[in-house]
């Protein structure tokens, strides 16, 4: 495998506007909303393509949210999209009572998620939305690796019924699929096996994942890497078998180490087959103003700060 | 039983034969009346007879499941009275038995505490029975505290946290723009709740989308649970804000079966721009002891309130 950061760079929010643009022609239900920001959600090029199904509903995250309620009622299949801090914390009691409560099938597709926003600042970084729609019974919370995963995700979330939330980035992140990439909602995948540790990661960690497992490797460690693309609901059955394999856990996400990934894996060890675990993740804190590179070692999410996760759960595994 | 008693006796046939005849003909029985049609008066009599007649009916429903719930918005729903009974037995094109019709016309109550009215209007119109209405809030009912759209059918919305309603029924129309269909979407607000950000960010919306086929509603009784709206937090002036925000709006005595009827002619008149009808209404309307009483807002009857309560409504005046 080649060093992951000599591939292909493509946004994930580039790939969902052309998921859209894609989908708009086959789908004739599929609508779309944005809240003012439908250029740098990508939504805009569904906005080209199918002017008269794309709503931009302005500065107005509430009412984006329960229009698209009310699409989805009368039987549209809605993509909403804004920023993951507007979307999921300005609109929460929307997608609570009007979305997820009366189960809808309105997808929710947020960008500029995470510390990768960069230099707007941390009142931009979204580092909880993952958890605040992990608690909403019913909610479908999807991380994609990567712009295929996007394209593939978008498709599966649109053509399955039920309120789902997809966490797209703002930056260019690694293309880590082909084509050819299998894509199930709820079905985590092993990228890489190895039975010296597990590391769960989702979203652009999954690269500086597999980046850390290359370089272990070279040191003679096996670490398998999974992608838990799917946080919600989760893949139990495969995180168990891999805990109980590895006997060393490392979980990886560009989020809050509460509520997110994180936590979710540390609900099933906890409750399943308790094994060491460590999570790599945003410690409560918020983000800051810097370039997404910058805080990402800043706040340890990269590749060098997994390789240190991996040997501090095998000392307690005692390995 | 007598008549204006609270039973579940059919409205007189002449009623019945005079709006079957005008629904076949594919009319609003509302626009003829107005319009002058060839209606006669008497049967404009017998219409808006009958539509007292099914109001008093669900008053007296209102104050049964409330009572038995002992719990649950009295005030709020009775004010909503007329106007739930306008839409469901005059104004809305529905099929009872076919909920999911989709050329329905809609209904969304943005101010889901009021729930009990729009059961009793549904439970009388057919849409499940009656009897059912005594579950109200009870464990496993399909009549849950506030609409659940997955539990009970002719229920269009899942509403009760407050400022939400608008938005979904602007949704709502903008489907029916899409698909070409003919339905209209009313949604009905509280005035309290027009305290809501929410409420007019819908409200901007839908003027900008010139959506011609939603009208609003707004309850105004005056009291919200604080107190009175003008002394909680100030709503007012309604009609001057809804026109600011590019709505067509008219108001009217919301207690007032043949004006509201005029009112939603009006409504179906106006294309290209939502519109709104400001109803002024009396909390707890109808029975005497919770008009204008805010205690009223969130309490049930106890059985002997509702006694008489039944009472007054079964005494009540044709013209109450």
């Amino acid at each position: 495998m080649t060093a992951i950061q000599s591939r292909q760079l493509i946004a994930n929010r580039d790939a969902y506007g052309q998921a859209l643009v894609d989908l708009g022609g086959r789908i004739p239900e599929l609508v779309v909303l944005d809240a003012d920001l439908s250029k740098s959600t990508k939504t805009s090029e569904f906005a080209k393509a199918y002017p008269e199904r794309f709503f931009d509903m302005g500065i107005a995250e509430q009412n984006l949210i329960g229009t698209a309620a009310g699409l989805a009622l009368a039987g549209k299949i809605p993509c909403a999209s804004t920023f993951a801090v507007f979307a999921t914390g300005r609109a929460f009691d929307q997608i609570r009572n009007t979305i997820a409560y009366p189960g809808l099938n309105v997808k929710i597709v947020a960008t500029h998620a995470g510390i990768t926003v960069g230099e707007d600042g941390g009142s931009h970084q979204a580092i909880e939305d993952i958890a605040l729609m992990r608690v909403l019974p019913g909610m479908t919370v999807i991380v994609p690796a990567d712009a295929i995963e996007t394209e593939k995700a978008v498709a599966a979330a649109v053509a399955m019924r039920g309120p789902v939330y997809i966490r797209l980035g703002r930056t260019a992140v690694p293309v880590l699929f082909g084509e050819d990439h299998q894509f199930q909602i709820g079905k985590a995948v092993v990228l890489r096996d190895g039975a010296d540790a597990v590391v769960f990661a989702t979203g652009v960690m999954v690269a500086e994942a597999l980046q850390a497992a290359i370089t272990l490797a070279e040191r003679g460690v096996n670490v398998a890497v999974v992608n838990v693309h799917t946080v919600k609901p989760l893949d139990v059955e495969l995180i168990v078998e891999l805990a109980r394999r590895t006997g060393a856990v490392v979980t990886a996400e560009e989020h809050s180490i509460y509520g997110g990934l994180g936590s979710a894996v540390a609900e099933v060890l906890g409750e399943h087959y308790p094994a060491p675990l460590v999570r790599l993740g945003v410690r409560d804190r918020f983000g800051e103003s810097g370039s997404p590179a910058q805080l990402m070692e800043a706040l340890g999410l990269t590749a060098p700060h997994i390789i240190k996760a991996v040997e501090r759960v095998r000392l307690r595994a005692g390995r | 039983m007598a008549a204006g008693g609270c039973n579940h006796l059919q409205l007189s046939d002449s009623w019945r034969a005079s709006t079957k005849s005008v629904r076949n003909a594919g009319m609003l029985l509302s626009e003829v009346l107005i319009q002058g049609g060839n209606i006669l008066p008497e049967a404009q009599d017998e219409l808006i007879k009958g539509l007292r007649q099914r109001a008093r009916q669900i008053r007296c429903d209102l104050v049964r499941m409330l009572a038995a719930a002992g719990s649950g918005h009295s005030g709020g729903s009775l004010s909503a009275v007329e106007v739930v009974t306008a839409l469901y037995w005059q104004v809305l094109r529905i099929r009872p038995e076919d909920p999911s019709w989709p050329d329905r016309d809609r209904f969304v109550l943005s101010k889901g505490h009021a729930a009990p009215v729009l059961y009793a209007a549904l439970a009388e119109r057919g849409y499940f029975p009656v009897e059912e209405l005594l579950t109200l809030r009870k464990l496993g009912s399909r009549l849950q505290g506030h609409p659940d759209v997955r539990k009970l059918p002719g229920v269009e919305a899942s509403t009760g946290s407050l400022g939400q309603g608008l938005s979904v029924g602007l949704g709502m129309a903008l489907a029916g723009r899409l698909d070409r269909r003919p339905y209209r979407v009313y949604v009905l607000l509280g005035d309290g709740e027009c305290e809501e950000g929410q409420v007019w960010e819908a409200a901007m919306a839908a003027a900008h989308y010139r959506t011609g086929n939603l009208t609003v509603i707004i309850d105004n009784n005056g009291l919200q649970i604080d107190g009175p709206v003008t002394s909680v937090l100030s709503p007012l002036p309604l009609p001057e804000k809804w026109r600011a925000f590019g709505w067509a709006v008219t108001e009217v005595d919301g207690h007032d079966l043949p004006a509201l009827l005029q009112a939603f002619d009006w409504s179906v008149g106006i294309t290209g721009q939502p519109t709104a009808i400001v109803a002024h209404t009396v909390k707890g309307k109808g029975v005497s002891f919770m008009e204008n009483q805010v205690d009223w807002h969130g309490k049930a009857p106890s059985a002997d309130q509702a006694t008489c309560a039944l009472t007054e409504l079964q005494q009540g005046g044709e013209n109450r």
